[in-house]
């Protein structure tokens, strides 16, 4: 009697489980090539962050196939579906609102706090000094 | 009363039989995932509130460059992550070849697969643990930052605090994950799921499993990629 119900949403077997899992690979390797050519690319450039909603569109592809095949979700009857699917749906709005506040936040600290202004430009130098610092500490932990 | 059912077809709602057609413990297994699912997303979108309320942050190219056996100065960003990424998909696979071969009452297969699995779990879990070892020694932890903004800038302890918080509840996550393909594995050494006639267990150890590397998708997007 088992073996009748699980027949039923039984998918297509190994050979979608190769299937997904070369999609699942070329996904991360497509998201992993996006990385690398985004790595020289100047902070906040158009092309750069262009390249992180592609991988964030990746993203969400390989969790379609993750939920929709390994986790079985695509061959559950309709009614597993919606019960599981509509209730993430919260997260379009939970995201949405959550990082204009942040951003909304981050131009209101700006305008009306300007020493935080001023602390996140300053110290620009400080990076050089602070880098052989840590990397003479380091030496000298080596030794 | 009788018109009101006549419009279903198949009738899921009209009772005598599960209208989700599976079974109870699976379909709570799913809630438990989806309510999981909301704790981590309010962990991520915590983060990506704080990036998008800050100025600066650090460049994950610049913090995640190391890996096993280099030397200090080493620069090879991504490399590392992408091999945890890999070694979790794949464990996944095999998770899924589990419970295809309990479908099948293959007991063989069964334990081959879960031992893969669980070896799979365990390497990616050696793997965070170095990388936790690695950034303890390069000065940071919950509350110290060693490392400055991409601009140049001093950067917050935000950085860190989401970084060990998000990836320690993920790696708890595969630690729990590891611990019950281990019962798994038992149980069906011991014959339990033959004496049940069918390998049900397995397939929600296998969900728990694959939402493990799901999250780790999230993750590993949130924190290293972008």
């Amino acid at each position: 009697m088992e073996h009748t119900v699980d027949a039923e949403h039984h998918g297509g077997g190994t050979k979608e489980v190769i299937k997904v899992t070369i999609i699942l690979s070329v996904l991360t390797v497509i998201e992993l090539g996006l990385g690398f050519a985004m790595m020289g690319m100047e902070q906040g450039s158009s092309l750069k962050l262009a390249i992180k909603g592609t991988i964030v569109i990746l993203m969400l592809a390989k969790a379609f196939y993750i939920v929709g095949y390994f986790m079985h979700l695509k061959h559950e009857v309709k009614n597993l579906i919606m019960t599981i699917v509509v209730p993430l749906l919260l997260f379009v709005w939970f995201i949405t609102a959550f990082l204009y506040e942040g951003n909304s936040f981050k131009h209101l600290k700006n305008t009306y706090d300007p020493y935080k202004k001023e602390l996140s430009t300053q110290k620009a130098e400080k990076k050089e000094e602070a880098k052989e610092i840590k990397i003479e500490e380091k030496k000298k932990a080596v030794e | 009363m009788s018109t009101t059912t006549a419009a279903v077809p198949e009738k899921l709602w009209s009772g005598g039989k599960s209208p989700f057609k599976v079974e109870y413990g699976k379909l709570m297994m799913w809630y438990f995932l989806m309510s999981d699912a909301f704790t981590f997303g309010a962990f991520l979108i915590a983060y990506g509130t704080t990036r998008f309320a800050t100025n600066g942050w650090p460049n994950p190219n610049e913090v995640f460059r190391s890996y096993p056996f280099a030397g200090e100065n080493a620069n090879a960003p991504l490399v590392f992550v992408s091999i945890m990424t890999f070694i979790l998909i794949i464990s996944s696979v095999t998770m899924v070849l589990a419970v295809q071969a309990g479908q099948q009452m293959n007991k063989n297969k069964v334990v081959i697969n879960l031992i893969l699995t669980i070896l799979g779990g365990i390497a990616f879990l050696s793997c965070q643990a170095w990388e936790w070892n690695h950034l303890f020694h390069e000065g940071a932890w919950w509350g110290r930052n060693p490392f400055l903004n991409a601009d140049g800038t001093q950067s917050t302890t935000n950085f860190t605090n989401f970084f060990f918080t998000i990836t320690g509840f993920h790696g708890f996550h595969v630690f729990s994950g590891v611990i019950i393909n281990i019962i798994m594995l038992i149980m069906t050494l011991t014959d339990k799921f033959e004496k049940r006639g069918h390998y049900l267990m397995i397939e929600k150890a296998g969900l728990y499993w694959h939402f493990v590397d799901l999250v780790w998708v999230f993750v590993f997007t949130c924190f290293y990629l972008i």
